[in-house]
């Protein structure tokens, strides 16, 4: 069976639940960041799929003409900045916590809480 | 069933169960380097899933941009924070209650998505290359892609200051 648009999109959702699992049980602060960045990659992944599944159906319907071919892949870029931003940030909190703490268990964590 | 067909398969297969294989390595390793070399695996295969739906300059910039900068930053911290591994396993109610939750999400995610089944991604045009995405990035994307930059810059100012060591 030639791949379709549904076996990617699976693929996808299997990553993205296996980020969500990963944030819900892992207490080590930085695979908890990796989890997010495990499920950001996912969603880029099911975006790539859409835009190509268009594209083609755009050509077969003759309507090419009509449709972005970079769309998809200009959305995929800009949530890869957003997400290399964020990785920075996150990393730099990592870091505090860990001077004020000596470790980055994030049960632990819970400062702001009131 | 032609050469072609029968390779798109075989990669697809190869590369899908690659990338799931290293998520599931990525929650189960114990030691954050094992777990941050899986995340590595997994963003090669999705950049192998790329090529396969021809974004070329993504898959690229994946393999550049992901498994390369910022997961040697991650590992970098890692390193550099000398963790210990995670070892006492209690919380067990509530982390089957996390493995039932991510279940009950993956089914509803397969049931919506069931609507894309047998919607085709091969063939086509090209819709990856460099020439196209660059044109939309000096064209139509242009404030966005200037903002990014922007983005970028606070990301950089704000990691400095939080991760400066405070002398007052």
């Amino acid at each position: 069976m030639e791949p379709n648009a549904f076996m990617y999109l699976t693929v996808s959702a299997f990553m993205f639940v296996i980020g969500v699992v990963g944030v819900l049980t892992r207490r080590n602060g930085i695979v908890v960041f990796m989890c997010v960045e495990l499920m950001l990659n996912a969603v880029n992944l099911s975006l790539i799929t859409f835009s190509k599944m268009h594209a083609v159906a755009a050509a077969a319907g003759g309507t090419a003409a009509d449709v972005n071919p970079a769309a998809g892949s200009m959305m995929v870029f800009f949530v890869m900045c957003v997400a290399a931003a964020e990785a920075v940030v996150g990393l730099a909190i990592v870091i505090a916590i860990f001077r004020n703490k000596l470790h980055i268990d994030i049960n632990d964590v819970n400062i702001l809480k009131w | 069933m032609t050469f072609d067909s029968a390779f798109q398969i075989v990669f697809f297969w190869f590369f899908a169960i690659l990338g799931i294989a290293g998520g599931i390595g990525l929650i189960t390793q114990k030691n954050p380097v094992m777990a941050a070399l899986s995340l590595i695996l997994n963003f090669f295969s999705i950049a192998g899933l790329y090529l396969s739906l021809q974004a070329e300059f993504i898959a690229v910039i994946q393999v550049l941009v992901y498994a390369g900068a910022i997961m040697v930053l991650f590992l970098f911290v890692i390193m550099l924070l000398k963790l210990q591994n995670e070892q006492n396993q209690q919380f067990d109610v509530m982390k089957g209650l996390a493995f039932l939750l991510g279940l009950a999400f993956l089914g509803e995610l397969l049931l919506v998505m069931n609507s894309f089944m047998g919607k085709s991604v091969t063939g086509g045009f090209a819709m990856g290359k460099v020439e196209p995405i660059g044109m939309q990035m000096m064209t139509n994307y242009l404030f966005p892609f200037e903002m990014i930059s922007v983005v970028l810059l606070a990301a950089l100012i704000g990691a400095i200051v939080i991760a400066k060591k405070h002398t007052y």
